[in-house]
């Protein structure tokens, strides 16, 4: 079967690559915006030639530096790319404080409200990006579906900073524009795991958290402005506290929060709080947790270590979380070139379905569709049950034919996510009063 | 060439110098200068303010991870001590030959051959729930239920440092107890001192340089953890280094350099007082 892949994949790839010779032979080079130094037009073998000369430095959290990306898109685009991978904090720093270090900034957008004022990123031109109306709308226009949760989502929603106002603007436009911050690739829908056979009964609200039954064995993460979006979707389930937005809390719904953790923290609810992504697997594969807030790659991960885990659909909803890619400041001429044509490939659907096989879902899903087996894409994007067994990027099987998605399709997935990763105006004190819950 | 040799000196010391001033000297007054900028929320720009400071000294919450912090530094001390003081005094006193005093003292070493997170984290396979010694107390019918305080507990936490940190309390403790003039023992036995007496007014006192070098070790290494009390109290229990990392983290440079300021003065005032009790250049 992999062979088939591999097949599928060489196709395709020549298929990108002939696209975007096409494209770029056939584009008026007088596109280029003013200022860049290859104006007037040259040849395409020129360019294609000094193309070759480019690196691009990308900087970015773990889930998208794979290697296995890098050398595709080398193989495909013609040019060098150097990926390092950070923890999210670390990519936050040196996207704000270290500009010079970098071509292209992978990064979630809850960061955005950090990065853009920062004025290390240049807006990118969505009429370069040719793919930009494949994009979900969950970042376009906000509007899934009428009627959808994810619509009205609180907190950094991806569409709240999607665009800035002009080119040389720093400030988050609320309609679209031309100018857009980070063109996405991947995003999910994030929720709590279990072990069934350790719990024994199905999960349907967050408010299970702190339900006494599982005293000593829940674990909530220790990012402070994540955890405490899971706690108060807790404590709003359980009917505790209501908040205006939840991502972003006022002094008052923090106090009264962490009052709240720090009760549960001394009943002794909570064995133990994870910051790593393989934490929260051994964590859970150690039986010392049964129930926590976890990501999706690490339920793969529990499962794939021969424990049943569950990524339980909540009835209360997702909280969700989008990444994509923004542009140095410093990049110009040949260089911007290069880092418009990787977007372009991003979008172009061999890594949307290099991600959507790990459980991530592709900016522009219908674009990854051409890359994936109808199998698996009716796996990870219908709900259906799985017709033969899932097999993830790197060749392991993670599901067996029969399998459902925890939570369904894609629609209801990321149709119910009520609130995104979030950046607070209260940031600072949010930190603050975390750091009470923790040595509390 | 006598105005040469008047450089020497100098041109001697100037490497090291420099190291000292770019290695140190330079990045501290970085950190104070920084410590006293504003922050709003997302940037840091220049200014003074002692706001950060003033946080530090007038938050309960800051307050009690200073007190979590001198705590830990407490008991893991005390537990370096009583470890060690045994077991460099029988190295030192009981094992005669000095080829086996190298080589159990290497012995004592072997743990530091490999990292410490290795050392750290090799723990909690052994402490969970599910870890050897509940499966062995569960086993022998001592316990019926898993001992939960084992692992991501205070316990775990001062457990993991004294591992980690004993050997810098053993060594220095044995380097002096062989300085020790073991004539002085002799007499004090001839004239009859039981061997308590010769602990208390001998060995003791002798060895206190040995044990003063231990502790500033053991206690700034202490000071300066946040890895070991995050992993080993499972994020439960925090320390002013974790802190200080929390507030890097989401961008804080002033409050995290504010806090760093404190805690190096901190410090530093425990190894003046340790340097007032004991003379330790008796050792150099």
């Amino acid at each position: 079967m992999s062979k088939i892949n591999r097949r599928t994949f060489i196709q395709g790839g020549l298929a990108t690559g002939a696209a975007l010779a096409a494209a770029r032979c056939s584009s008026p080079q007088a596109q280029a915006p003013s200022g860049t130094p290859n104006n007037p037009a040259q040849g395409p073998t020129i360019n294609t030639n000094q193309i070759k000369d480019v690196t691009l430095r990308l900087i970015g959290t773990g889930a998208a530096q794979i290697n296995d990306i890098r050398v595709k898109a080398e193989e495909d685009l013609g040019f060098k790319i150097q990926m390092r991978a950070l923890s999210t904090a670390e990519n936050v720093q040196i996207a704000v404080t270290q500009p010079k270090q970098y071509d292209i900034y992978d990064g979630e957008y809850f960061s955005l409200p950090l990065v853009v004022p920062s004025g290390n990123l240049q807006p990118i031109e969505v009429s370069r990006i040719q793919e930009f109306d494949a994009i979900t709308p969950i970042f376009t226009t906000g509007e899934l579906y009428s009627g959808a949760r994810v619509n009205t989502s609180q907190g950094t929603a991806p569409r709240k900073v999607m665009y800035v106002t002009g080119q040389d603007s720093t400030e988050f436009a609320p309609e679209p524009t031309n100018w857009a911050t980070m063109i996405p690739f991947q995003y999910n829908a994030d929720t709590l795991g279990y072990r069934p056979d350790l719990v024994g009964r199905k999960i349907e609200s967050w408010a299970e958290l702190f339900n006494p039954e599982f005293r000593g064995k829940t674990s909530l993460l220790d990012i402070p402005s994540i955890g405490i979006m899971d706690a108060a979707m807790v404590l709003e389930a359980q009917g505790l506290m209501t908040f205006e937005d939840k991502g972003n809390m006022t002094p008052e719904e923090l106090n009264q929060v962490t009052k709240l953790l720090i009760e549960q923290k001394r009943a002794g609810q909570f064995r133990a709080f994870w910051k790593s992504f393989d934490e929260s697997v051994n964590f859970m594969t150690s039986g010392e947790v049964v129930l926590q807030s976890m990501w999706s790659p690490a339920v793969t991960a529990v499962k794939a270590r021969g424990f049943e885990c569950i990524y339980a659909p909540l009835k209360e909803g997702y909280r969700g979380w989008g990444g994509g890619l923004g542009l140095s400041k410093n990049l110009s001429g040949i260089a911007l070139d290069a880092a418009y044509d990787y977007l372009n490939w991003m979008l172009d659907g061999w890594v949307g379905g290099f991600l959507s096989r790990q459980g991530y879902y592709s900016a522009a899903p219908e674009k990854a569709r051409n890359f994936m087996q109808p199998e698996e894409w009716d796996f990870w994007y219908e709900g259906k049950p799985a017709a033969i067994d899932m097999i993830d990027p790197f060749g392991k099987k993670i599901e067996s034919a029969g399998a459902v998605r925890d939570g369904g399709s894609f629609t209801e997935r990321m149709g119910n996510v009520v609130c995104w990763n979030s950046f607070m105006q209260q940031q600072e004190y949010l930190v603050y009063k975390w750091t009470e819950f923790i040595v509390a | 060439m006598t105005q040469s040799k008047a450089l020497r000196p100098y041109l001697l010391a100037a490497p090291q110098t420099l190291v000292f001033l770019f290695g140190l000297v330079l990045p501290i007054a970085v950190i104070l200068i920084v410590s006293f900028w504003n922050f709003n929320g997302i940037a840091t720009t220049p200014g003074f303010t002692l706001r950060h400071y003033i946080g530090i000294f007038t938050s309960p919450a800051y307050l009690s991870t200073y007190i979590n912090t001198l705590k830990f530094a407490f008991l893991v001390w005390l537990v370096c001590v009583l470890i060690s003081y045994p077991v460099a005094y029988y190295l030192a006193f009981r094992i005669k030959s000095t080829k086996w005093q190298t080589i159990l003292f290497l012995i004592c070493t072997v743990p530091f051959l490999t990292s410490n997170i290795i050392r750290m984290i090799s723990w909690i396979p052994f402490l969970g729930r599910e870890g050897l010694i509940n499966k062995a107390l569960m086993g022998l019918q001592i316990v019926d239920r898993p001992v939960e305080m084992f692992l991501f507990s205070d316990f775990a936490v001062i457990l993991a440092m004294v591992h980690l940190y004993c050997l810098f309390m053993i060594a220095p403790i044995f380097n002096s107890m062989m300085k020790i003039d073991r004539a002085l023992i002799s007499a004090a036995e001839d004239l009859g001192a039981s061997a308590f007496n010769i602990q208390k007014r001998i060995i003791l006192p002798l060895s206190a340089p040995g044990i003063a070098i231990g502790t500033i070790f053991v206690v700034t290494l202490v000071m300066g953890e946040f890895a070991t009390m995050r992993l080993m109290s499972g994020g439960k229990s925090s320390s002013v280094g974790y802190l200080i990392k929390n507030q890097i983290d989401s961008l804080q440079y002033p409050a995290a350099a504010a806090n760093a300021i404190v805690l190096l003065t901190l410090t530093l005032l425990i190894v003046f007082a340790i340097l007032r009790v004991v003379d330790i250049r008796k050792q150099l």
